[in-house]
C-alpha cells in the first residue's frame, strides 16, 4: 500500500461522511412531502407528471397496492425496454445502423434472449451486460431504454427503502406511502439534479456527449482507428448515481471516455455512495432517532473499510507468479507495481481496488478494472460483497432495505438474549417479519447457488447447444459432440468456477459487475441470468414490502433500559457479525472452491490451462 | 394489479420522454456549447487531420515511438469499438505465457534496459484503450527511442518528464505519461 | 378511611408463610425421569411425530439416507464401510440426543402431573336437589351450577363459590401450604377448589366448573404439556431455524455440482460421498437449538411451577419477559400488610412520655398488629413495660366502626385513641379544647405518608401516634432491579395522594396510582397499553377481574375469587404478590435461553466449515489444507469429529436448556454484552478445541 493510496481512501471516506447528513436530511424532507429548495423548480413539473399519468398525489397505498404498483411499473418498463431494443433498426438515432442494413460486421445482433436479459437487467437495476454497448445498441436504445431504466429502477429502489422505513416510523397505520409519488419525487428532485450536475462535470473532464457517428482516424503509425462517439455523459452520471453500473461501452468505467481521469474516478465513486449513505441518515431522521441511522452508517463503514483493506493489499501484492518473471511488483515513485492486469495506469492499484469494493458494496456493478483479472482475494471481496446482498451502503434504496433485513435478523437472533421479544426501532420483530426476512434470504441464496450448480455441470448435446449455448467462436478446437455451459468460460480451474459463481451472484444480487471473461450472450445464460435478476429483485423486495406493511400496523414500544439498544457499538458489531456470518455460512463452500482455493494455489505457483 | 397497469404505462411514457429524451438532449446541447472539445472525443489533430483521441490509446510498434501497454481490445489491440480487458485470471497459464512473451519481446527490443519491468508495461489494461503508461515504463524505453532517433537520451528523458502528469490534487490516481501526446511531441522535435 | 384497628385479622398473610414447594425442585437427573426420557427419545423417532421439528427431521432423513448407502456399500463390499458406519451411528445419535432433550423436559412435567393426579380422588358430593333436599352423587357427575354441601372432613367435589357459610379449608394439595385458609360467602375469599378438604364448619358451594375442566384438571394438563402450544416467539424462532436449514440444504446440495466441476478441472480426487455431504449438512443446520427449543419452553413452564405459580399458557410466561410496566398493590406487596407506630408526637405542654404511657395503656387490649406496635414502641422508646391489667380494674372499649376509636377506662381515666376527627369530637364532648398545634402535628404525619392516630385522656388531647406503612425489607432494591431491567413499577393504593406519594418515594417506585378504584386500575392499564407497553399486575378480588383480564400478565392470588383466577393468566398458589417480579425474571430467562442457544448454534458452524471443507477436498485441492487450522489428522477424522461434536453438544447443553441461562437483573445493554460474549464469541471459539480433542481421541482409538 502506498501513502497516497491510503490517503485517497481516507479522504474518500471523510467526504462521504460529510455528505451523509445534508443528503440524508434532504431526502427525509423530500419523502415526508415537505418543501425543499428544489421545489420552485420542479414542483410544477411534478404536478404535470401526476396529471399526465392520472396519479392522485394525496392517496396512500397499503403494502399490497404499493407492491402491485411497483410490479406494474416494472412490467411497463420491461415492455418498453424490450421493444425499443428489438425495434432499434427501424427507430431513429442509430448512426451505426445497428439491427438494420449497413450495420458493421462486428455488431452483436439483438436476439430475443439478449433483449430479455437486457430488459430484465435494467429494470431490476442490475445492468448486467451480455453485450458490449459500442457494438450493439443505437443511441436511442442507450437513451430511451437504458438511461430511462437507470433512473426509474433506482427510483423504485429508493421508494421501497422509504416504504420500509415508513413501516418502522409509523404506527398503527395500514398504508406505507404512494409508490407513484415516491418514484416521481425520487426521480425529479434527487436523481435528475444529481445527474445533470454529474453529467456536466464528467463531460467537462472528457466524457463524450454527442449524437455523432463514430469517428475514424488514421493513427500516427498509419493504421485506421475508430473513435466511438455517443451520448455518454448523460448516461454515465445516472449510471453511478442510481448505482446501475451499465456502461455505455464494454469496458465500462475503465474506458477513458467514461472515466477519463483520476478525479472523475473519485467523483464517480462518490456518486455511487452518496444516496445510499445519505439514506442511513434519512432512516434515522424518519424514525426520529438519528443515532439509529448512524449505527447503520457505522456498520456499513466497518464492512466497507474492512473490504478495502483486504482487497487493496491483495492487489498491491500482485501476482507472485509474475514476480518470478522479472516484473516489479512493489510500487515505486514512477510505477504502481502490484497486479496491473486489467487495470488502467491512471487509476493504479488503490483507485481500482477501492472502486471494486465500492461498486460491489453498492449494487452498482460499474467497474474501472476487470475483476476477472484481480487477484483471488481482490476478487473475493467484491464477490462476497455481492453475495451478502450488497448491503454495505448498498444500492440506491436496495442497500437500505437489505441492511434493514439483516438488522431484523440480528435483532431477532441476539435480541432474545436480553430477555424480551426482540424489538427494532420500537417495533416488535415477530413471526411475520422473520418469515419475510428468511424468504428473501432463501430466494436469493437459492437463485445464486442452484443456477451456478446447474451451469457447473450441465451439458447439452450438440444439436441443442447450437441453439441453447453456442460456444464462443474463438473456442479452439471446436467442440465435437456436446458443449457444456462451462465451455463459455475464459479461465479454467477455480477461477473458471469463480466466473460462473460471480455471474449468478451478480445477477441475483442485481449488481451487474462481472468476472467478464465468461461469455454469457447465449440463450442459456441470458435466460437463466435474466431469471436470477428477477428473482433477486422481486423475491427480495416483495417480502420486505410485506414486512413494511406489517411493521406499519404495529404500535411502537417505548424504549427503556430493558430495550435492546440498537444504536451503540455493540449493535454495530452484531449487525456486522450477522451480515458476515450469514453470508459466509451460505457461500463458504462455494467460495472455498473458487477464490479461496485459488489464493492458496496462486501462492503455490499452480496454473490452469 | 391490473388497475395499476394503466398509470404504470402512462408514467413510464412520461419518464421515457423526460429522462430518455429531454434529459440527454439537454445535456448534449449544453455540453456542445460549453465543452465542445471534450464532448466530441478530445480529438488530437496534426496538420488539421485527426490522428486520434488524447484519451484513447493507439498502437505504436516502431522503435522510434514509445510503446503503449499490451491491449486486449480487438484482435490487434486498441480497437476503439471493442474495449475490453484480457479477463485472464491470475492462475491462468495463458496470462503467464502472454506476459512472458511480452517480457521477452521487451527485452529483445530494449537490450539496454536491464532492471525489473514495471508491471503496467507487460499487462493488459482494463479497457484495452489505456492511453497511458507509467513514468517508469516510459523510462525503460528511453534508450531504445533515443537510439532509433539519434537523440540524446537526456533530452528524451526531459520530454518524458514534461509529459508526466502527476497525481491529481496530489493524491488521486497515479503518475502517468500519455503515450500519444509524448510521441507527437517527439515527432515535433527536430 | 378507617383507623388501623379496623383491619380484620389476616389469616393467610403471605408474608409470614414460607411456601412449601408444590413442584419440588427435582434433581436434574432423577433416574426415574431419565429412564422415562430414554424411552421417549426412541418413541419420538417416529417420523410422523418428528416432522414437526423440521431441523431434527432433516437429521433423521439424513441418517436414514446414510444408512441406506451404508447397507448398499456393505453388500457391494465397498471400502470405507467403517467410516460410513460411524457417520450413520452418530447421525442417529444426534436425533436421539435431540429427542432425549425434549423427552427429558416432558418427563419432568409428567412426573409432576402424576403427583398431582394422585390427589385427585373421586369424592362423593352432597348435592342439593331442586326440592332443597340432599342426594349423594359422585363428584364427576356434578355440573356447573349445581349446589353442594361441604361439611367438616369432606373433600370439596369441584371448583366453586361459597354461597353460604364460613369454613376453614386445607388447600395443601393445591398450594402445598399446610396452614388452613378461611373461605366464606361474599367478598373476595369465596372461591374453593375441588380436591381441597374442609377442616371445620360447613359451607354451601355453588359449583362453577364441569368435570374435567376443574382447576386441578387444567393444572395437570398444563404441567403434562398436553395443552402446550407453541408461543409466538417460539414459532418465529422455528421459522428462522427452518429457514436456515433450507439455506444450508441448498449450500450442501449445490456443493455436489461445484465439487464435480472442481474435480474435473483439477483432474484429481472425487466428488464427496453422500455420507460426507449429509455429515456436512447435519453439522451446519442448527441442530443445537432445533433439538433443545421445545425443551427450553417446557422447562420454562416447569420453572414457573417450581415457584408455585401456575401459568395458564406458555404465552403468558413469554409475555411476562416482555413486561414494561408492573402494577404492584401497595398493601401486601410493597408494604407489610399493616402499619406500625413509629413515633409519638405530643401536643405542646404534654410530655412525650405521658403520651406514650396513655397510648400504651389504651392499646393493651388491642390485638391488631397496629395496636401491638404501639405497645412495643412505647416499651422501646420510653422503657414502658406492658402491664398486665386485670379486667376488674379496667374497662376496655373495643373499636367500632361507629365510634371509630378504642381505648380503656382505668382508674377513672378515659383513655381513647382513634381517628383524629373522632377523638376531637370525643374531647369536645368532654368539654375539652383542641390545643393549637394538634392539627399541625396531624397534618405533618399525613403529609409524610403516615396515618395519625389521636390519643386523649378524657378531655385532654395528648398528641398523635404516627402510624406508618412499613416498606418491606429489600423492596427498594428489587424495584431498583426492575428499573435496571427497564421495567417501570407503579404502586396502586387506596390511600390519598399525599400518603401514596410518600410511600412511593420511600419504596422507590416510578409512579403511583392513589385512591385507586378498580376502574382507575383498568384505565391505567389501557393507557399504558395504548402507548405500546405491556402491563403485568396482581389481583385477588372480583373487582380486579377486568383489570386482570386486560393486563398482559395477570397474576391472580390463589386466595382470591374464582372470577379473579379466571380473569388472570397465572395463579400464584402462595398468594404472594411479590412473586410477580420473579415471574418476570423467569419469562426473561426463557427468552434469553432461546436466544443464547440460537446464537451459539449458528456461531458453531464456522468451526465446522474449517473442519469439513478442507477434508472434503483434500485430494482435489490439497492447497485447501491451509484452512485446516485445527490440524485434524485425516479427512475422515475431521468429518467424524465435527459430527460427533455436533451430537455431543446437544446432550451437553440439555442441563442449560432445562435450568435456563443464568439471569441477573440488569439493563439490556449489559445483558447483551455478556451473553454475546459467552454464547456468540464463545460459540465461535468453543468448537475449535472441542473438535480438535475429539479428533485426537478418534485417532488414539484408531477409529479414523
Amino acid at each position: 500500500m502506498t501513502a497516497s493510496g491510503v490517503l485517497q481512501i481516507v479522504v474518500y471516506f471523510l467526504i462521504l461522511l460529510a455528505l451523509t447528513k445534508p443528503v440524508g436530511t434532504f431526502m427525509a424532507r423530500l419523502f415526508a412531502g415537505e418543501r425543499t429548495f428544489l421545489h420552485p423548480l420542479f414542483r410544477p413539473l411534478e404536478r404535470l407528471i401526476y396529471k399526465l399519468s392520472g396519479v392522485r398525489e394525496e392517496t396512500e397505498q397499503r403494502w399490497t397496492q404499493y407492491a402491485a404498483s411497483l410490479l406494474a411499473f416494472s412490467i411497463a418498463g420491461f415492455v418498453f425496454a424490450y421493444l425499443i431494443q428489438r425495434l432499434q433498426g427501424i427507430l431513429p438515432l442509430n448512426p451505426q445502423h445497428f439491427g438494420a442494413a449497413g450495420a458493421p460486421p462486428s455488431a452483436t445482433p439483438v436476439t430475443p434472449d439478449l433483449a430479455f436479459n437486457t430488459a430484465a437487467s435494467f429494470v431490476t437495476n442490475t445492468n448486467w451486460q451480455s453485450y458490449s454497448g459500442e457494438s450493439t445498441f443505437s443511441y436511442l436504445v442507450q437513451m430511451a431504454a437504458l438511461t430511462v431504466q437507470n433512473f426509474v429502477s433506482a427510483a423504485a429502489g429508493i421508494a421501497v427503502a422509504i416504504a420500509l422505513i415508513r413501516g418502522f416510523a409509523r404506527q398503527q397505520m395500514t398504508s406505507i406511502g404512494n409508490f407513484w409519488v415516491d418514484i416521481t419525487r425520487a426521480t425529479l428532485y434527487l436523481l435528475l439534479p444529481l445527474s445533470v450536475v454529474g453529467a456536466l462535470f464528467l463531460c467537462s473532464q472528457g466524457v463524450l456527449q454527442n449524437l455523432h457517428a463514430n469517428t475514424v482516424v488514421k493513427t500516427v503509425e498509419g493504421a485506421l482507428q475508430s473513435i466511438p462517439q455517443g451520448p455518454v455523459a448523460s448516461q454515465e452520471a445516472i449510471k453511478m448515481v442510481g448505482t446501475n453500473g451499465g456502461g455505455f461501452f464494454g469496458a465500462n468505467s475503465a474506458h477513458p471516455f467514461e472515466n477519463p481521469t483520476p478525479l472523475t474516478n473519485f467523483v464517480q465513486m462518490l456518486m455511487i455512495f452518496v444516496i445510499p449513505a445519505g439514506l442511513t441518515y434519512t432512516f434515522g431522521k424518519m424514525v426520529r432517532d438519528t443515532r439509529q441511522g448512524w449505527a447503520i452508517f457505522a456498520a456499513c463503514s466497518v464492512m466497507f473499510l474492512a473490504g478495502v483493506f483486504i482487497a487493496y493489499p491483495a492487489e498491491q501484492a500482485g501476482n507472485p507468479i509474475l514476480a518470478h518473471h522479472g516484473i516489479r511488483s512493489s510500487p515505486t515513485a514512477g510505477q504502481p507495481g502490484g497486479n496491473m492486469e486489467g487495470k488502467e495506469v491512471r487509476f493504479g492499484i488503490a483507485s481500482s481496488a477501492l472502486f471494486a469494493v465500492i461498486t460491489t458494496d453498492a449494487s452498482c456493478g460499474a467497474v474501472n478494472g476487470m475483476h476477472d483479472s484481480y487477484t483471488p482475494l481482490g476478487g473475493l471481496v467484491p464477490l462476497f460483497n455481492i453475495e451478502t446482498g450488497e448491503v454495505i451502503f448498498g444500492g440506491t434504496g436496495a442497500g437500505m432495505y437489505g441492511i434493514l433485513l439483516y438488522a431484523i435478523l440480528a435483532v431477532f437472533i441476539a435480541g432474545l438474549m436480553v430477555g424480551r421479544t426482540p424489538e427494532y426501532i420500537g417495533k416488535k420483530i415477530e413471526q411475520k417479519e422473520v418469515k419475510m426476512a428468511m424468504l428473501a434470504l432463501i430466494a436469493t441464496a437459492a437463485s445464486t447457488l442452484v443456477f451456478s450448480g446447474i451451469s457447473s455441470v450441465a451439458t447439452f448435446d450438440w444439436d441443442h447447444s447450437k441453439y441453447l449455448n453456442p460456444p464462443p467462436a474463438t473456442l479452439k478446437p471446436a467442440p465435437a459432440s456436446s458443449v457444456p455451459p462451462t465451455a463459455n468460460l475464459n479461465n479454467s480451474g477455480p477461477h473458471g468456477f469463480s466466473e460462473i459463481l460471480y455471474a449468478y451472484s451478480s445477477a441475483t444480487g442485481n449488481n451487474g459487475s462481472a468476472f467478464g471473461g465468461i461469455n454469457t450472450n447465449t440463450p442459456w445464460y441470458n435466460a437463466t441470468m435474466g431469471a436470477a435478476m428477477l428473482i433477486g429483485r422481486f423475491l427480495f423486495l416483495l417480502p420486505l414490502l410485506a414486512a413494511a406493511g406489517s411493521l406499519a400496523g404495529k404500535k411502537k414500544v417505548p424504549a427503556t433500559s430493558g430495550t435492546f439498544p440498537t444504536h451503540g457499538p455493540l449493535f454495530v458489531c452484531l449487525l456486522v457479525g450477522t451480515v458476515v456470518i450469514v453470508g459466509a455460512l451460505t457461500f463458504f463452500p462455494a467460495l472455498s472452491l473458487g477464490p479461496i482455493v485459488e489464493h492458496f494455489l496462486m501462492y503455490s505457483g499452480k496454473l490452469f490451462t | 394489479m391490473l388497475q395499476q397497469l394503466m398509470p404504470a404505462f402512462r408514467i413510464m411514457l412520461v419518464m421515457t420522454v423526460l429522462t430518455g429524451l429531454v434529459y440527454p438532449a439537454a445535456i448534449t446541447g449544453i455540453c456542445q456549447v460549453l465543452f465542445r472539445d471534450q464532448a466530441n472525443g478530445s480529438l488530437v489533430a496534426v496538420n488539421g487531420r485527426s490522428v486520434g483521441s488524447s484519451l484513447i490509446g493507439q498502437n505504436f510498434a516502431k522503435p522510434e515511438y514509445f510503446h503503449p501497454r499490451p491491449s486486449a481490445a480487438g484482435n490487434d489491440g486498441y480497437d476503439g469499438l471493442a474495449s475490453q480487458g484480457s479477463n485472464l485470471g491470475p492462475t491462468n497459464q495463458k496470462l503467464i505465457d502472454r506476459v512472458k512473451a511480452s517480457v521477452a519481446q521487451f527485452r529483445k527490443d530494449n537490450p539496454d534496459y536491464t532492471g525489473p519491468l514495471p508491471a503496467d508495461l507487460v499487462t493488459a489494461s482494463g479497457s484495452g484503450l489505456d492511453p497511458h503508461i507509467s513514468p517508469d515504463s516510459a523510462d525503460a524505453q528511453v534508450a531504445r527511442v533515443s537510439k532509433a532517433r539519434g537523440i540524446d537520451p537526456a533530452k528524451i528523458r526531459d520530454l518524458v518528464a514534461r509529459h508526466t502528469e502527476s497525481r491529481q490534487l496530489g493524491f488521486l490516481g497515479e503518475p502517468r505519461v500519455n503515450v500519444l501526446q509524448l510521441n507527437l511531441a517527439l515527432d515535433q522535435k527536430p | 378511611m378507617s383507623t388501623a384497628t379496623a383491619i380484620p385479622p389476616v389469616i393467610n398473610d403471605p408474608t409470614v408463610l414460607i411456601p412449601k414447594k408444590l413442584a419440588r425442585a427435582r434433581p436434574l437427573f432423577d433416574p426415574e425421569i431419565i429412564s422415562r426420557a430414554l424411552k421417549g427419545s426412541f418413541v419420538k423417532l417416529n417420523p410422523a411425530i418428528l416432522w414437526k421439528n423440521p431441523v431434527i427431521f432433516v437429521v433423521e432423513v439424513g441418517a436414514f439416507v446414510t444408512t441406506i448407502f451404508l447397507v448398499r456399500d456393505a453388500f457391494a463390499g465397498a471400502a470405507g464401510i467403517g467410516f460410513t458406519l460411524q457417520i450413520a451411528v452418530w447421525l442417529w445419535f444426534t436425533v436421539l440426543f435431540a429427542n432425549f432433550a425434549e423427552a427429558m423436559a416432558e418427563a419432568r412435567g409428567k412426573a409432576q402431573a402424576d403427583s398431582l393426579r394422585k390427589t385427585k380422588t373421586d369424592s362423593i358430593a352432597k348435592r342439593y336437589t331442586s326440592g332443597g333436599k340432599i342426594d349423594e352423587v359422585p363428584a364427576s357427575k356434578l355440573r356447573s351450577g349445581d349446589t353442594v354441601l361441604c361439611e367438616t372432613g369432606d373433600i370439596i367435589p369441584g371448583d366453586g363459590e361459597v354461597i353460604d357459610g364460613i369454613a376453614t379449608i386445607d388447600e395443601s394439595v393445591i398450594t402445598g401450604e399446610s396452614a388452613p385458609v378461611i373461605r366464606e360467602s361474599g367478598g373476595d375469599r369465596s372461591a374453593v377448589t375441588g380436591g381441597t378438604r374442609v377442616l371445620s364448619d360447613q359451607v354451601k358451594v355453588k359449583i362453577t366448573s364441569n368435570p374435567g375442566e376443574t382447576f386441578l384438571d387444567r393444572m395437570i394438563a398444563l404441567v403434562e404439556g398436553a395443552e402446550r402450544q407453541k408461543t409466538p416467539n417460539e414459532i418465529a424462532l422455528n421459522i428462522l431455524i427452518a429457514g436456515l436449514t433450507l439455506i444450508f440444504l441448498l449450500a450442501v446440495i449445490t456443493l455436489q455440482p461445484f465439487a464435480a466441476f472442481s474435480v474435473a478441472s483439477a483432474g484429481a480426487g472425487s466428488v464427496p460421498s453422500v455420507a460426507v455431504l449429509v455429515a456436512l449438512l447435519v453439522c451446519l443446520i442448527p441442530t443445537t437449538i432445533g433439538g433443545l427449543l421445545s425443551a427450553i419452553g417446557i422447562a420454562g413452564m416447569d420453572r414457573v411451577m417450581q415457584h408455585n405459580v401456575l401459568a395458564m399458557s406458555g404465552r403468558a410466561v413469554e409475555a411476562s419477559g416482555d413486561v414494561n410496566t408492573l402494577l404492584l398493590d401497595k398493601t401486601g406487596t410493597i408494604t407489610m400488610g399493616n402499619r406500625q407506630a413509629v413515633e409519638f408526637l405530643a401536643v405542646a405542654g404534654v410530655a412525650e412520655a405521658t403520651l406514650a404511657d396513655a397510648a400504651q395503656l389504651s392499646s393493651l387490649a388491642d390485638e391488631t398488629p397496629e395496636g401491638r406496635s404501639v405497645v412495643v414502641l412505647a416499651k422501646e422508646k420510653y422503657n414502658l413495660r406492658g402491664r398486665e391489667v386485670g379486667e376488674q380494674e379496667a374497662n376496655f372499649i373495643p373499636f367500632s366502626a361507629y365510634t371509630r376509636m378504642s381505648g380503656v377506662d382505668i382508674s377513672g381515666r378515659h383513655l381513647r385513641k382513634g381517628a383524629t376527627e373522632a377523638i376531637i369530637n370525643f374531647v369536645r364532648e368532654q368539654g375539652g379544647r383542641v390545643p393549637p398545634n394538634f392539627l399541625d402535628l396531624s397534618e405533618r404525619v399525613s403529609r409524610s405518608g403516615g396515618t395519625p392516630l389521636a390519643v386523649c385522656d378524657g378531655a385532654q388531647l395528648l398528641g398523635i401516634i404516627h402510624l406508618k406503612d412499613i416498606v418491606k425489607g429489600g423492596m427498594k432494591e428489587r424495584i431498583g432491579q426492575l428499573r435496571a431491567m427497564g421495567i417501570r413499577s407503579v404502586m396502586i393504593t387506596g390511600d390519598n395522594p399525599l400518603t401514596a406519594a410518600a410511600i412511593a418515594s420511600e419504596a422507590g417506585v416510578d409512579d403511583f396510582l392513589a385512591q385507586a378504584t378498580p376502574k382507575d386500575k383498568l384505565e391505567y392499564i389501557k393507557r399504558e397499553q395504548g402507548e405500546g407497553r405491556l402491563v403485568a399486575m396482581t389481583g385477588d378480588g372480583t373487582n380486579d377481574a377486568p383489570a386482570l383480564a386486560q393486563a398482559d400478565v395477570g397474576l391472580a392470588m390463589n386466595t382470591g375469587t374464582m372470577a379473579a383466577k379466571e380473569a388472570g393468566n397465572m395463579v400464584d398458589l402462595d398468594s404472594n404478590p411479590t412473586k410477580l417480579i420473579e415471574v418476570v425474571a423467569i419469562g426473561k430467562q426463557l427468552l434469553i435461553t432461546r436466544g443464547a442457544l440460537t446464537t451459539f448454534s449458528i456461531a458453531n458452524d464456522v468451526a465446522k466449515y474449517f473442519a469439513i471443507i478442507p477434508a472434503m477436498f483434500m485430494v482435489t485441492y490439497p492447497a485447501l489444507a491451509n484452512l485446516n487450522v485445527m490440524h485434524l489428522h485425516t479427512a475422515q477424522s475431521a468429518v467424524l469429529s465435527a459430527v460427533i461434536f455436533n451430537a455431543l453438544i446437544i446432550i451437553a447443553l440439555v442441563p442449560l436448556a432445562l435450568r435456563g441461562v443464568k439471569y441477573r437483573p440488569q439493563g439490556a445493554a449489559g445483558l447483551l454484552r455478556r451473553n454475546l460474549m459467552i454464547y456468540g464469541i464463545g460459540g465461535l471459539i468453543a468448537p475449535f478445541p472441542g473438535i480438535w480433542v475429539i479428533d485426537q481421541i478418534l485417532v488414539f482409538l484408531r477409529l479414523a
